[in-house]
């Protein structure tokens, strides 16, 4: 039965694990990503989830505990945050590279030093070309359903990537809100039973996986790799309408969503929970005759390019907030991809919320009429103390 | 073809797999030069170099990776290198 609880995006998160009947969890608690595991870890006590539940001695050894269990043909998840995203990052390269559908939720938070918990974009975005599907949701509500989806995309035979689902570190890990959950035999009907036919254990058919790939193959298989985030990008967009249809939710075209973007001049391109502020701010705007318009990034990787370059043709002002900061370009990764794509236009890019640092109503309400008033693509950041 | 994930399907491939293609140069032995002190043989990392049914020694370019220890350990210079022709 469906029914709708009160929770936190880790919950959710865990939650929806459960519903995607996992096999084989492994992981290290690191705040803000713990109550996600801590729960999984309370639903197989009870005897609610079959699952065997790792207990790793770093996010090292969780990732490669997952790539492990998933290289033998079971549904595998973790959970991580910022230095825990980073320790992993090896094992990351490899869990895409042997395309393994490895599902993980990252709580994003900032990355030392100082030592600072609180939610920016770091973490996951160093981890950009690892080969993984990163989706960024904007409440939990979506972080319970991308999770689901995520099994859905990793798993495709087209695909078959591992995917992490971002999540803003306290913002959604810490913050309930109402949230709608699947009934779980529809869920389960829903994914079914990952069967993969490349990679899995059986001593009947032995393989080798994660052999040494000489120079006369391994351009090869990272051309396979890129191949593949560019079919992701039909996938995922099918696998949102799909859900729609089922669960009767869907985020935009699963790429991208826009938010009042015809008639719209002014336009905000940002990923995760600020667009939940920036809507707000539009709202309120619209109430007093002035159109904004809001992008909002559902998937950094694939970047939808083409997506975006379409529903950007005629806006005249772009200004992409970014919870990251490229050092020594003084732009943010988002902001730079943006300026690539829309090749010549006008682009700003605003440096907000790094390390925690709350993004207000003002803050948004500023970077609109800095938009509006600049007239060349500049970096401003937003939030900073005198 | 590479597979998905690079994965290798038939066991024991390796016995076929030939390794020595990243060679820059190759060794020559000339067997009018060889007195058979089997230096060469000894310090050949890869185990290329094998005697025939003559006794002469050879030098199996499928595995030899062109290290040129051979040539560089041989008493009589009997092992010298040309460039490598793809
Ligand atoms: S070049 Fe190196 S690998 Fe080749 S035969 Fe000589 S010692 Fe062996
Ligand atoms: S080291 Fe030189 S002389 Fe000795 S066996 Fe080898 S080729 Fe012949």
């Amino acid at each position: 039965m469906e029914r709708v609880d009160v929770i936190t995006g880790t919950t959710a998160a865990a939650i929806a694990a459960k519903l995607s009947k996992v096999e084989v969890i492994a992981a290290y608690p690191i705040t803000p990503q713990s109550e996600c595991i801590e729960v999984l870890a309370k639903f197989i006590a009870d005897g609610e989830l079959d699952a065997e539940y790792i207990k790793a001695e770093s996010e090292h050894s969780a990732m490669a505990a997952c790539i492990g269990a998933s290289a033998t043909g079971v549904r595998t998840f973790t959970a991580t945050a910022s230095q825990g995203l980073a320790l992993m990052h090896e094992m990351l390269y490899i869990a895409a590279g042997m395309r393994l559908p490895v599902v993980m939720l990252n709580t994003n938070r900032a990355l030392s030093a100082p030592i600072n918990i609180w939610c920016d974009h770091q973490d996951s975005i160093s981890e950009r070309d690892t080969g993984w599907i990163q989706i960024y949701a904007e409440d939990n509500q979506e972080t319970l359903d991308s999770i689901i989806q995520a099994y859905k995309i990793a798993e495709d035979e087209d695909v078959l990537l591992p995917v992490m689902v971002c999540i803003d570190g306290f913002i959604l890990t810490h913050t309930v809100e109402p949230v709608h959950i699947p009934d779980e035999k529809k869920v389960r009907d829903y994914l079914g039973v990952y069967e993969p036919k490349h990679a899995y254990l059986d001593p009947d058919r032995p393989i080798t996986q994660g052999p040494v790939g000489v120079p006369e193959c391994y351009m090869e298989t990272r051309k396979q790799i890129s191949d593949a985030m560019e079919k992701a990008k039909k996938v995922i967009k099918r696998v949102n309408e799909e859900y729609y249809e089922i669960f009767n939710r869907r985020y935009g075209n699963g790429l991208v969503e826009g938010y009042n973007l015809e008639d719209a001049d002014t336009v905000l391109v940002a990923m995760g929970s600020v667009c939940g502020t920036i809507k707000y701010v539009i709202d309120s705007l619209k109430e007093k005759g002035k159109n904004v318009g809001l992008l909002r990034v559902r998937t950094y990787r694939p970047f939808p390019k083409e997506d975006i370059k379409e529903m950007l043709k005629e806006t005249e002002n772009v200004g992409v907030l970014d919870k990251n900061i490229s050092l020594g370009f003084n732009m943010g990764a988002l902001g730079i991809e943006i300026m690539a794509t829309l090749k010549g236009k006008k682009v700003c890019n605003y440096i907000v919320g790094l390390g925690g640092r709350d993004i207000t109503l003002q803050n948004i309400e500023e970077i609109i009429k800095h938009l509006e008033e600049s007239e060349d693509g500049e970096t401003k950041w937003i939030g900073l103390k005198e | 073809m590479v597979t998905i994930g690079a994965i290798i399907y038939e066991p024991g491939n390796t016995t076929r797999n030939k390794t020595g293609n990243w060679r820059t140069f190759r060794p020559i032995l000339n067997t009018e030069k060889c007195v058979k002190c089997e230096i060469c043989y000894i310090f050949c990392p890869e185990g290329a170099i094998y005697e025939d049914e003559n006794e002469n020694f050879r030098i199996n370019y499928d595995y030899c990776k062109g290290c040129l220890i051979c040539s560089k350990e041989c008493p009589t210079n009997a092992i010298t290198k040309v460039r490598e022709e793809k």
